[in-house]
């Protein structure tokens, strides 16, 4: 059980810019047991897939500079051998498993041929019709129903669970000693990922096999992992047993890392606060088209038949998977997509979705929506202070120097310090630039805000700040927020009532703590505990 | 300077080639623009009698310098010539032929070779070469310039309309340009033609009705991917209006797609001039224009010079563009900005 498989030592790995050198890891060391699963957990940034694409040389020739080290495996160092001496270690010996399993399949072949051809590149097979019953074998064993009808299947067919079990067949098709995973469940929702995880486990124990894992999410890590080694800017803090680390971490940052969870529940607001927004069947419909005259000949229902009501100060979740209907709700309450149903919206309860124009216009400030990618809700293009401006021109008529107050005020709202604002968005953090889109929304005053996914993109620690802001704006202004997210923990942090959806439908209403405590629905269940216990 | 287009100049800079070609295009482009002032049959400046001429820029009686006929000065003729040195002295420009003036003291007959008066030679008609270079290079870029500017601001606004609007508008919009496209535009150039005499200004327009759709493509397609983008959706739940939202969010993610294509609108510009000319389609007989000169070099292999020099020049000219284009290409590519 103890004896090392690879070994990583003193590994500096930097790349170039322009004529400048900037070093990613640094001076890292640990080692890797047989039949153990080391998790390297860090925030984005800190250098952990640059560390696991290291080992098999996998960084780009003419950026990426290996300044000291070495990676021993099997009696040879990785970082001194020839090309050729690596294509026999790389799919065979060592594996690895990316986190998009949409890029990294190739889409124009059939998964036989992608699985027969990682045998064949190492000699296990010569011709597809032989090696036909292993490539069967091993589609079966990562739960693809129906293998051999599935052979002449191309990516595209498959859904995202199946086409990441296919990577996984792809790359344990030859046994290898080690096993690099890359974040393989991150994009994918909750209950496939626990599927993968569960499969994963199970391969490892079957093949005695070493597994790399690389994460964020400290619940996998939590239920999968042997050792664990923690990762900031380029540098190992500890390495160590899961139990012991999780237990007494030996770090600062590690204990900060472990203990960010996202927050308490939000306080009760009073049942006597008025209604703000009382949605009744709501539905989005796309429709599908065919023939020539393009008839309509049914649609696909991305949100149907939704009812909810949200008060003054309220926060309404919204939980889902992909593909689940909860973006395109955010967006049909906007009117950025056009949908029907009765939307009452304040005191005069007037139905959004049939204001002509200029009444839209006027409500517009009062509804805002903040997304989820924080890189591009940003026009690159406009300084911070243009971006937050923005919505000023459109309403208010201001002099210059009365905008340039409000501009000031509000980034004082979010914390962002006001004499950046003449700065351009590239150079902001993820968290900041969440902030500076928030504030953009913020400083017209806005009774609602739907926030699409808005810490998605953020690391755990970031998260948990910006979440506290819109909680501390949230009491300060009375604003009613529609949160939208698949990050169940989140989500109870932030929401009084949650509405659960499921391929356009809502299956579940009610308020958060019922919810969370006494599920009815099966979905609900289910996606509970996927999060609660990964496997 | 906003910090992206700081990076952008900084990488545009880092091109060797494309940063030389540039300034050596510029200078070109400012010598050749004052060309009368370069290649002339009239003096720069003319002493005569106390008083100062311009010839250049004014046209002045032979009676003025004591000549016999109330006839424009011909400061060629070594009459006159011999009259004006008398009493005072003229600056000629470094090169004392215009386009369209025969060289009548050829020691040789026409087309001569390069000699001390004529540096490039004349062609068949007596005409010196390097005077109808520069002449037909500054027309030529004109030109192009012109006609890249006009497509451009048509095609961008096209794309622009289509792409932002979508649906019926772009389905109509590009069924128009599909058929639009696949008009003959050399049958319709050599109708008109027969109709009338081209004129600079005619040929632009012509070009222009058959040539803006260039850019449509490019625009369109960044437009229908642009409208989409959080930060427009962003804008769009601000209740920023549509026109603004075109200018301010959309057409800067556009102009850089445009801005790469630019240098190769141009060339394909000055090269439909330099065929519709050597056609003999283009503009009218006798204008400096290097498409005619191609057409001489062609009709007289035995005068080498005339061949060499035209193509000399035309490489030049288009690759210095080509150049730029990529340089500019590498620049703004938004694969590399992000």
């Amino acid at each position: 059980m103890s004896d090392v498989v690879l070994s990583i030592k003193n590994l500096s790995v930097a790349f170039r810019q322009e004529q400048a050198l900037r070093t990613v890891v640094e001076d890292l060391s640990f080692d890797l047991l047989r039949g153990e699963t080391l998790a390297l957990v860090g925030e984005s940034g800190s250098g952990k897939s640059v560390t696991a694409q290291s080992i098999l040389k996998l960084l780009p020739e003419h950026s990426a500079v290996y300044q000291s080290g070495s990676i021993e495996f099997g009696g040879e160092n990785l970082l001194a051998s020839s090309e050729r001496a690596l294509q026999r270690v790389r799919g065979n010996k060592i594996s690895m498993i990316f986190q998009e399993p949409m890029t990294s399949l190739n889409p124009l072949q059939t998964i036989e041929k992608q699985l027969f051809e990682s045998l064949m590149l190492h000699g296990k097979a010569t011709q597809r019709e032989r090696a036909r019953p292993k490539i069967v074998q091993w589609l079966q064993r990562v739960g693809i129903q129906d293998p051999q009808r599935r052979l002449s299947s191309l990516p595209h067919e498959l859904s995202g669970g199946e086409r990441q079990r296919v990577m996984i067949a792809m790359a344990l098709v030859n046994e290898p000693d080690v096993l690099i995973a890359d974040e393989p469940t991150t994009a994918l929702d909750v209950t496939v990922q626990a599927q993968i995880l569960r499969l994963l486990k199970q391969l490892q124990h079957d093949f005695n096999m070493t597994v790399l894992f690389i994460t964020h999410d400290l619940n996998i890590v939590r239920s999968l992992a042997d050792r664990v080694a923690i990762m900031q800017s380029g540098k190992l803090l500890e390495v160590g047993d899961q139990t012991q680390v999780f237990a007494s971490p030996q770090h600062d940052y590690t204990g900060m890392l472990l203990s960010s969870s996202p927050g308490e529940p939000p306080p009760h607001i009073s049942d006597q606060s008025d209604v703000l927004l009382k949605v009744e069947e709501l539905n989005t419909w796309f429709p599908i088209k065919a023939g020539i005259f393009k008839r309509t000949v049914d649609h696909v229902k991305a949100v149907n038949n939704v009812a909810f009501e949200l008060r003054h100060g309220e926060t309404l979740g919204v939980v889902g998977e992909s593909g689940s209907g909860k973006t395109t709700l955010g967006r049909s309450i906007l009117r950025l997509i056009e949908s029907r149903g009765f939307a009452g919206y304040g005191r005069e309860q007037s139905n959004l979705f049939e204001l002509d124009r200029k009444a839209l216009k006027t409500l517009r400030r009062e509804i805002q929506i903040i997304f989820q990618d924080p890189y591009g809700s940003l026009s690159p293009r406009m300084s911070v202070s243009d971006i937050v401006a923005e919505g000023l021109r459109v309403h208010e008529r201001l002099t210059a120097s009365e905008i340039d107050e409000r501009v000031v005020a509000v980034l004082e709202k979010v914390r962002i310090d006001p004499d950046a604002r003449h700065r351009y968005p590239n150079e902001f953090s993820g968290g900041q630039r969440q902030r500076i889109a928030i504030a953009r929304a913020l400083i017209l005053k806005p009774k609602l805000l739907v926030l699409d996914e808005p810490t998605s993109a953020l690391d755990r620690s970031v998260q948990k700040d910006v979440i506290e802001l819109l909680k501390s704006l949230q009491s300060e202004y009375g604003l009613a927020y529609i949160f939208i997210s698949h990050d169940l923990e989140v989500v109870r942090a932030m929401s009084h009532k949650i509405l659960v959806m499921y391929r356009g439908v809502v299956v579940e209403a009610g308020s958060a703590e019922d919810l969370f405590t006494r599920p009815t629905h099966e979905y609900t269940k289910t996606l509970l505990a996927s999060v609660n216990s990964p496997l | 300077m906003s910090p992206l287009n700081k990076e952008r100049w900084h990488r545009f800079k880092k091109n060797r080639r494309g940063y030389i070609s540039l300034w050596l295009f510029l200078c070109l482009f400012l010598m050749t623009l004052p060309a009368e002032f370069l290649a002339n049959d009239a003096p720069l400046m003319i002493r005569y009698d106390g008083d100062f001429y311009f010839p250049v820029v004014k046209e002045y009686s032979e009676l003025e310098f004591g000549g016999d006929f109330d006839i424009s000065a011909e400061y060629t003729d070594p009459y006159l010539a011999g009259l004006i040195n008398e009493k005072g002295w003229m600056l000629w420009p470094p090169i004392p032929f215009d386009y369209s003036t025969r060289n009548s003291n050829l020691t040789q007959p026409a087309p001569s070779p390069p000699s001390d008066v004529n540096w490039l030679g004349t062609d068949d008609q007596g005409r010196d070469v390097l005077a109808r270079l520069i002449y037909g290079f500054r027309v030529s870029v004109l030109f192009g310039l012109m006609l890249t500017i006009a497509t451009s601001i048509i095609g961008v606004a096209a794309g622009a309309v289509q792409g932002f609007y979508g649906g019926k508008i772009d389905l109509i919009g590009q069924r128009l340009l599909e058929v639009w496209s696949s008009v003959p535009t050399l049958f319709v150039l050599i109708i008109i033609a027969s109709m009338v005499t081209p004129s600079f200004w005619i040929l632009l327009v012509i070009l222009l009705l058959f040539g803006w759709m260039a850019l449509v493509g490019v625009v369109r397609a960044e437009f229908l991917r642009a409208r989409n983008l959080d930060y427009v959706m962003a804008a769009r739940a601000l209740g920023v209006a549509d026109r603004t939202l075109i200018f301010r969010h959309l057409l800067p993610n556009a102009m850089v797609a445009t801005i790469t294509f630019v240098p190769f609108v141009m060339v394909s510009a000055i090269t439909s001039l330099t065929a519709l000319d050597f056609l003999g389609f283009g503009l009218p007989p006798g204008s400096a224009s290097l498409g005619e000169m191609v057409s001489q070099g062609k009709n007289n292999l035995y005068a080498p010079w005339i061949g060499i020099s035209v193509f000399v020049a035309l490489a030049l000219l288009l690759s210095l563009l080509v150049f730029i284009g990529e340089a500019v290409r590498d620049a703004v590519d938004p694969n590399r900005t992000r």
